[in-house]
This record gives structure tokens, C-alpha cells and sequence, in this order.
């Protein structure tokens, strides 16, 4: 079923994207992560312009972090304090994310810096999520105990100023670090088009110790506001949000991400880990081979200003 | 007196109706209004007409040719060129075409060659290589020579995607001087304005030409939420990001499992 995509102006076959934005939404609720780092390079694959993919992928990931924070909320998984301060950051750094988008775009080097940045990011957290993940699996298997929470090895992060107790994760950390991180994840979400949760959680977990029991519930908080607000301000100053491309994959999305849920649970950390791992890694290494091998077509065209619409 | 007044209405019919002047071209095109649909994929326009002769045709004047041009609502683009830098393939150069049709098509009954001399042809903007696309260089703007890389690349692109088109065997005479083309309009073609102008040439000269033209809209759903995005930003925005968050509020209540 062909439909016309009205911002992206071109027709799409309905069911082709509910295809691509199911499985990515099973990988997210599996790994609970947003998947926006999935969903971006199949939508350019099919013609969308990688703005408008960006910028239409956002609510996206609002929708699916959206229904997988209800359920962590009910689970009482969510840290709010801590959400909050994440928060605080977050906002700060979409706003300045999208305001880089735009001067880029004006550059016509966007493109650029988003498979770039797809390759930095991706290659490095996925290998060491991959290693992470590897260690883990062996320590277990020589039979030696995983030190959880090595005390005494609180690190420069532990002596920073403007301390505060974050009461459901259990811990008593300094705002800084908490409120730059989010600041961070805020920005390459919005250059990016991802949710930043595949960063996110492991950042939480290794650097600011919180608890995995309220890790991924809180991440899920931040990646939706950040990217309502990264809709919003895409929304306002490029206009390039396609609402009924955004419709058709948060349908796709929030499917698979309920049965990815299930399937997740059934799995053990350390291999889920590795897994994703892997995942991101394979995606940031086709990034790369993209940009090192010679492009089958060296000119491109972009509209500058146009009669559309 | 009879005379003299017969000779001005001879001297007038002429000046009104020279030889070049000696055939009329009525044209039209199927549909005028192409409208864009949620299942808008693509649609051929038709477009037909008549060459019709008077008196002052030389009667030994039967062979035409026609050359249709259709070009689409004016864009400015840029056309950009990756290079290897530091091992990766990166955008280096890049030139500006100005105010270049978005959808060009040009049809004809036979081979430009065949039709006109290189000298008319180039005039009369026959041919991709002979239309004139703008290109700003430095501070200067003007056309460069067809086989340029940036202006070869530029119509080979367009016409990998079906919006440029040449095609020297897409106007059939159904008699000598009735014709009809077909006008393909990809999936992708820009909202706009479409200009036609028909040429008709005998014996490699320019004989007469009209225009007549159809426009490509967006209609009731697609127009309302482009118009909507763009007019209105914030609340596009908002309604965007409220149905983000009933989608996913839905998906939790429909997938719940307690």
C-alpha cells in the first residue's frame, strides 16, 4: 500500500516501513533503548532525506520510550530525582543540538557529521559494550564473583560539589556529573536523531553507579523528553517533521517493542549485553566502510530553496 | 479606389499573418489540475493537438516537427562533489544552479539533429545540452558548456530520477498534422506550476509556438499538514508530539500484561 509522505514529499510503501520500524522496536524493548540509531539509516535507505528521517524519527522514539516508561513506572523503576536532574541538562543540550543542526545544514556538510558521528559513536560504545559484556561471560565462567560495587573505588566523580541523595537508586552523587551527561545526550539526540539511550545506560551504569534496577527506567525518561522537545524544535525551525511518516513507525515501533520486552526478560544480562554490543558495533562499522570506500556517485544534488509546498 | 483598397487588405493580411506566421497550434493537455493524493504514485498527462494551416501555408509545406518542453516550478540547487580527504569521501566542491526547472521533460517526433541545424537548436534550447541552467560561479551567473562535470552530473542525477527527460521519439503525428505525447510525471515530481511550450518547426526553421501549462497540488490531507508544518510550526510541533505520547500510551494499555 503506497502512501504519500507529505513533508518528506515522496510515497512510501505503508508496509515496507511498518516492517523496518518493527524489528527495531523489538530490538529496543529488548535492550530498552530507544533505537533510533536503527531507524535513521533504513529510512535514508528508502529515499526519505536524512534531515527529515532525523527529525520524523524523534517523536518516534518519544512514542516508544513513552510506553516503555508507563510500564518501568509501574514497576517502580523510575528514579524521578535523578530524571529530573538528567533533565535539566538534557534540555540545554537538545536546544543547542538542533540550533547546530540547522547552521549545519546550512553548510550542506550535515551529512557528514552525522555518518561521522554514527561511526565514532557507535564502533567505540559498542566495543566496549561487546568487551564489557565478553569479560563478564568469562569471569562467570572461570567461576570468579563479579565485585558489583568495588567500595573505596569512588572515583573524582564521588568529590565533586553539590551533592544530593537520589533515594530510589540508592545513591548520593553530585549533581555535575549527572546534569553535563544529560546535557550530552541531549545534543547528539538532537544532531543525531537517536534517543542517545545505547549511550546513556551505559554511562549511568559505569560512571554514576546507579543501580541497574532503575537504570533503564530512568533512561527511558530522559529519552522521551528530549526528543517531545526535539520534535518540537525541529518542528519550529526546519519544519521537517513528518507526521505521517512519524505515525506509521511509531505504530511499527511500539509493537515490537512489546514483544521485545518479553523476550528480554528471558535472557541473561551479560549475553544481552554482548548482543547489543555487537548490534551497534555492525551498524557503526557500516557507517565506516561507507565513508572510506569510493561512493558509486560523486555528485549529489540538494534543493537550496524550493517551490515546495 | 476598389483597387487601392485591395491592395491594403492584401498588404494588411500579410503584415498581420507573414509566411513564418502561416500555421496556428492549438494544444491541450488532459488534465490541468494533477492533484496529490494519499495514494499518489505517479501519473501520465496527455497532451494533444493540431497544427492548422490557412491560406498563406505553402501548399507544398507537409512535414513538421514538434518539440515539446515541459519544465517544472523553479528551484535553486546545489549540486556537490565528494573527494577523498584525510581516507574518507567527504563534500568537497560544490556549484550552485539558480532558479533551474525542478521537472524538465523534452519530447519531439525525431532526432533534434534532424529537426534543425546545431545553431538553431542551440537557440531554441533543444535538447538537454541546449537548455539553459544557471549556474552561479563565483560572482557571475551563467550556463557552462553541456559536457561540464557539475552540469553533466546534475541532469544525469535528475535523470536517474525520471524529473529530466529527452526523448527524441515521444511526439507521434496521427495524421500530418494532428499530434499527441504522453507527459510522465514520477512519483517525486515537485508541487508547482508546469509550464509546456510546443515548437513547431518545418524545413529546420522555428514556424510557430504556444503555451499552455498544468499544475501539480496537494490536496486535503497532504496540503493541510504541509501547509501546517510550515505556517505553523509550534502547533504542528505539539499535536506531532502529543500523538508520539497517545501512541505510546495506547501500545502500554493494549500490551499490558497485569
Amino acid at each position: 500500500m503506497q502512501l504519500y509522505l507529505p513533508i518528506a514529499d515522496l510515497p512510501v510503501n505503508v508496509f515496507l516501513i511498518l516492517a523496518m520500524g518493527a524489528p527495531v522496536g523489538l530490538v529496543s524493548g529488548r535492550f530498552g533503548i530507544g533505537g533510533g540509531f536503527l531507524m535513521t539509516p533504513p529510512l535514508i535507505f528508502v529515499g526519505v532525506s536524512p534531515a527529515v528521517a532525523v527529525a520524523s524519527v524523534a517523536s518516534h522514539i518519544a512514542a516508544s520510550s513513552f510506553s516503555g516508561a508507563i510500564s518501568y513506572w509501574r514497576r517502580r523503576a523510575i528514579d524521578p530525582a535523578l530524571a529530573l536532574v538528567l533533565l535539566t541538562g538534557g534540555t540545554i543540550g537538545t536546544a543547542l543540538g538542533v540550533w547546530t543542526f540547522t547552521q549545519l545544514r546550512a553548510l550542506g556538510q550535515l551529512d557528514l557529521l552525522i555518518a561521522l558521528s554514527y561511526v565514532i559513536l557507535l564502533t567505540t560504545v559498542g566495543a566496549l559494550m561487546f568487551w564489557e559484556g565478553l569479560r563478564a561471560m568469562l569471569r562467570i565462567r572461570s567461576g570468579t564473583a563479579v565485585p558489583l560495587r568495588r567500595s573505596g573505588s569512588h572515583g573524582w566523580i564521588h568529590g565533586l560539589p553539590l551533592k544530593m541523595r537520589f533515594k530510589r537508586s540508592k545513591i548520593y552523587l553530585s549533581v555535575i556529573p549527572v546534569a553535563v551527561i544529560g546535557l550530552v545526550i541531549g545534543f547528539i539526540g538532537a544532531v543525531m536523531g537517536i534517543g542517545g539511550g545505547f549511550i546513556l545506560v551505559p554511562l549511568m551504569i559505569y560512571v554514576l553507579r546507579v543501580p541497574t534496577s532503575t537504570v533503564i527506567g530512568t533512561s527511558m525518561v530522559l529519552t522521551l523528553v528530549t526528543m517531545v522537545f526535539a520534535t518540537l524544535l525541529h518542528a519550529v525551525t526546519n519544519h521537517l517533521v513528518d507526521a505521517v511518516l512519524a505515525l506509521i513507525l511509531m505504530v511499527g515501533g511500539v509493537t515490537g517493542a512489546q514483544f521485545g520486552a518479553r523476550a528480554g526478560q528471558k535472557i541473561r544480562g551479560e549475553h544481552l549485553r554482548l548482543l547489543l554490543g555487537l548490534l551497534v558495533l555492525a551498524v557503526g562499522i557500516r557507517f565506516a566502510i561507507e565513508l572510506v570506500i569510493r561512493p558509486e556517485d560523486l555528485f549529489t544534488i540538494r534543493e537550496t530553496s524550493g517551490g515546495a509546498g | 479606389m476598389k483597387l487601392a483598397a485591395a491592395i491594403l487588405a492584401v498588404g494588411l493580411a500579410a503584415l498581420a499573418a507573414s509566411p513564418a506566421r502561416a500555421e496556428r497550434l492549438i494544444a491541450s493537455v488532459s488534465n490541468h489540475r494533477v492533484t496529490v493524493t494519499p495514494n499518489y504514485s505517479g501519473e501520465e498527462l496527455v497532451l494533444f493537438g493540431s497544427v492548422e494551416k490557412d491560406g498563406n501555408t505553402p501548399a507544398s509545406r507537409n512535414n513538421y516537427d514538434l518539440v515539446v518542453t515541459v519544465s517544472g516550478p523553479r528551484m535553486d540547487m546545489v549540486t556537490r562533489r565528494k573527494e577523498r580527504r584525510f581516507g574518507i569521501w567527504i563534500n568537497t566542491d560544490s556549484r550552485q544552479f539558480v532558479k533551474v526547472p525542478s521537472y524538465l521533460a523534452l519530447f519531439s517526433n525525431r532526432p533534434f539533429d534532424a529537426i534543425a541545424s546545431p545553431e538553431v537548436q542551440r537557440r531554441q534550447q533543444l535538447g538537454l545540452n541546449n537548455v539553459l541552467l544557471t549556474q552561479r560561479v563565483g560572482p557571475d551567473y551563467a550556463d557552462v558548456v553541456p559536457n561540464d562535470a557539475f552540469r553533466s552530473a546534475f541532469v544525469r542525477l535528475r535523470s536517474a530520477h525520471g524529473l529530466y527527460r529527452q526523448e527524441t521519439s515521444a511526439v507521434t503525428f496521427l495524421t500530418p498534422t494532428l499530434f499527441r505525447t504522453g507527459i510522465p510525471l514520477p512519483a517525486e515530481v515537485p508541487i508547482g506550476t508546469y509550464d509546456v511550450e510546443i515548437k513547431l518547426f518545418a524545413d529546420g526553421a522555428l514556424v510557430t509556438r504556444t503555451e499552455t501549462a498544468f499544475e501539480i497540488v496537494k490536496v486535503g490531507f497532504e496540503q493541510f499538514v504541509a501547509n501546517t508544518a510550515r505556517n505553523n510550526g509550534l502547533g504542528y510541533g505539539l499535536v506531532t508530539a502529543m500523538m508520539a505520547l497517545m501512541t505510546g500510551w495506547m501500545a502500554s494499555i493494549v500490551f499490558r500484561k497485569d
